[in-house]
């Protein structure tokens, strides 16, 4: 297979249009039976009761937040090496989708604390971490846009991702690093501490996000594809041009 | 031409090559030179640090035992912000005047220059905070041993912050949104440093060891002094494209 | 042996429009390509794209039979580049400024060689004073002492007559006759006829 025939934006366009629709349908499937095993099979927690439950949220979309940041930093250092235009369409059409995640995550978080912790926010470092990647998120959108010249925001921005991936490892080990309020991790590839159902719940939740994250990105770098391309001779030649 | 003006001139060419220290201190003799000719910007850097941790006690209440407690915090957050306020000078004029241009195209590597312009702006912004320091901690009341951690951390933790916030502020040239945009850019990138650099002097004030911060600032600093000149040269890069 | 520089199917697009594609040609020792064409056709930006300022879309640059990538510093040091800005600092005198552009480009200078092409170009008795008091004309003069002092084998030249009245015209014709003599090479792009009394003369037409 030539993976640069699907580099070059024009053919990238239509591929991501056939496969969005499929991301999302997956994504609807896997959310309803995460849903249901989350919030109707699984059993009560013995010490946090049902309040736990905002786990099947929480957790997913902070994986998420972090995971999709290293993809766009990713996205970012091919921008910077071999100056791909689609590597840079791809990063920006992540970032929102991944400001999303973290907002989730903060938000979820936060309506956990309020009955578990007594507190809506604690400036633990794991909170503090997963904030400082909100605005991460935000400087990056706001630096690959505030350009006359997009191809100077997609290195610009690409540069700045980069610099802070330093805080990726910081949200990570900021429960093991820092004794804080945020509880350590229940998940590790020695075994778990959480019951068997809560845990596949917990997993068919991550998967239908990281389905919605791709249906999203691909939706979204269509847009920004058509945006930049539009002197292009095969955007005027879509049917969706006319 | 004469024979002699050509051997001159072939002499010359081949005598003139790059360097990484040449870079260094080409930028660091230019600029404070500038900043020597142009005091008031230092002046202005450590007044607004002084101003502001002045604020504090003024509006939150002067009692000497919670001066004490926020002492070091505030220090701390007068001299980010102060550091933070000087970026906007580091980059700027050179951009608009075209010495960015000429130092790109310069046999230099950027990482020399980069690094160059980075310790002089540290000299005439992060090191002066540093001195001052301990005369803004006697007026929180703050013990001489917590002063003396106090300015150890910003002497440890300013050049991170003069590395993160150049980075930015060459990221930012020609950008729209301006002074937001580098806030927006470069705030959350100090967030590290501010809790280390406060942790290390609130550890001493409340006699724990401040080393495990200092260690962690430290780190830091070395990593930053690694990775960020590099980072700053590609920034001035991609600003003159 | 092959040609100093050596450019090779450059193409440059800015935003989604097409600059100019295409775009090759050499230039030897002793020789100089003027640039021409109308406003807006990409001048400029073939400049900067020689010298290694904007990244080119397509094509390549050989410096000395190599490619300008695998040695940058190489070239840079070889090239010297006079934009429309003119890297001057307000706050420095003529003097310090010829100094400082001078260990930007790797090369050192004394004070009697400053003073001598300083008076060259007529600014022997304002070169200590700040740049801010000098007119125009009197800032594109100090470019001028720093080309006679700059050891590029390239010059690359954006427009080097802004600026300059009669007698400083023929002060730039007269240094870049000397530059050509010397076996060095240059590009400029001008909309005046340049004709220094040694080296060759070729045009690209830009359309």
């Amino acid at each position: 297979m030539n993976w640069f025939y699907f580099a070059s934006p024009a053919t990238f366009y239509g591929l991501a249009g056939r496969m969005a629709p499929w991301f999302f349908v997956t994504a609807a499937i896997l959310a309803a039976w995460g849903l249901y095993l989350g919030l109707g099979v699984a059993p009560t927690d013995a010490q946090q009761g049902e309040v736990y439950r905002v786990i099947f949220i929480h957790v997913p979309t902070a994986w998420m937040s972090m995971f999709l940041y290293f993809v766009m930093a990713c996205y970012c250092g091919l921008t910077l090496v071999f100056n791909t235009r689609l590597s840079a369409m791809m990063a920006r059409a992540i970032a929102p989708t991944g400001a999303l995640m973290t907002f989730v995550a903060l938000w979820t978080g936060s309506f956990w604390g309020r009955p578990t912790w007594g507190t809506y926010w604690v400036w633990d470092a794991r909170l503090t971490s997963e904030l400082v990647l909100l605005f991460l998120y935000f400087g990056y959108m706001a630096l690959a846009n505030a350009f006359e010249d997009p191809r100077r925001g997609d290195r610009a921005s690409a540069l700045l991702a980069i610099i802070g991936v330093v805080n990726l490892p910081i949200i990570y080990f900021s429960v093991q690093w820092w004794n804080t309020l945020h509880q350590g991790s229940s998940v590790s590839f020695k075994g778990t501490s959480m019951h068997v159902t809560m845990l596949t719940g917990m997993l068919v939740m991550s998967a239908a996000a990281w389905m919605y994250a791709i249906g999203a990105t691909l939706v979204r770098v269509r847009s920004v594809i058509l945006e930049r391309e539009r002197r292009a001779q095969w955007v005027r030649n879509l049917p969706e041009a006319a | 031409m004469s024979g002699e003006a050509v051997s001159a001139t072939t002499a010359r060419r081949e005598q003139a090559r790059g360097s990484f220290a040449g870079g260094f201190s080409w930028a660091m003799a230019r600029d404070l030179r500038l900043a020597w000719r142009h005091p008031d910007e230092a002046v202005l850097t450590v007044a607004f640090f002084a101003l502001v941790a002045s604020l504090f006690p003024l509006g939150i209440g002067a009692e000497p035992q919670l001066l004490v407690r926020i002492g070091p915090g505030v220090i701390w957050v007068a001299a980010l912000l102060a550091a933070f306020l000087a970026l906007p000078g580091l980059f700027a004029a050179d951009y608009v005047d075209g010495s960015l241009e000429q130092m790109t195209l310069s046999p230099h590597p950027a990482l020399g220059w980069a690094a160059g312009k980075i310790a002089a702006h540290w000299i005439v912004s992060g090191l002066p905070l540093t001195l001052l320091s301990p005369l803004i901690g006697l007026q929180y009341g703050l013990a001489p041993d917590t002063l003396a951690i106090q300015a150890l951390s910003l002497l440890v933790g300013t050049p991170v912050l003069s590395l993160l916030g150049g980075a930015c502020a060459a990221l930012a040239l020609g950008a729209r949104g301006g002074g937001m945009l580098l806030a927006l850019l470069a705030l959350p990138l100090f967030v590290p440093v501010l809790i280390f650099g406060a942790g290390a002097a609130e550890a001493q004030a409340t006699g724990l060891s401040p080393a495990p911060h200092l260690s962690l600032l430290t780190a830091g600093l070395i990593a930053a002094l690694v990775g960020l000149p590099w980072a700053v040269g590609a920034a001035v890069k991609i600003a003159v494209d | 042996m092959p040609e100093v520089l050596q450019v090779r199917d450059l193409a440059c697009r800015r935003g989604p429009a097409l600059l100019f594609s295409g775009i090759s040609f050499e230039v030897a020792g002793g020789e100089l390509l003027c640039v021409r064409g109308p406003n807006g056709c990409g001048k400029t930006t073939l400049l900067r794209c020689v010298t290694g300022l904007t990244r080119p879309d397509e094509g390549t640059v050989l410096w000395h039979g190599e490619p300008s990538q695998t040695d940058p510093e190489r070239m840079r040091a070889g090239t010297a580049f006079s934009g429309h800005l003119p890297g001057l600092k307000d706050d420095l005198s003529a003097d310090e400024n010829l100094e400082f552009m001078l260990r930007l480009r790797g090369a050192r200078s004394t004070p009697e060689e400053r003073r001598e092409a300083l008076a060259a170009v007529g600014l022997e008795k304002r070169r200590r004073i700040p740049a801010r008091r000098l007119s125009a004309g009197q800032r594109r003069r100090i470019g001028l002492a720093r080309l006679a002092l700059d050891p590029a084998e390239l010059w690359v030249l954006d427009e080097p007559l802004t600026a300059l009245d009669d007698a400083g015209q023929a002060l730039f014709i007269d240094l870049l006759a000397r530059h050509l003599e010397g076996g060095g090479l240059a590009l400029a792009a001008t909309h005046h006829r340049l004709a220094p009394a040694s080296g060759v003369v070729r045009e690209l037409r830009l359309a």
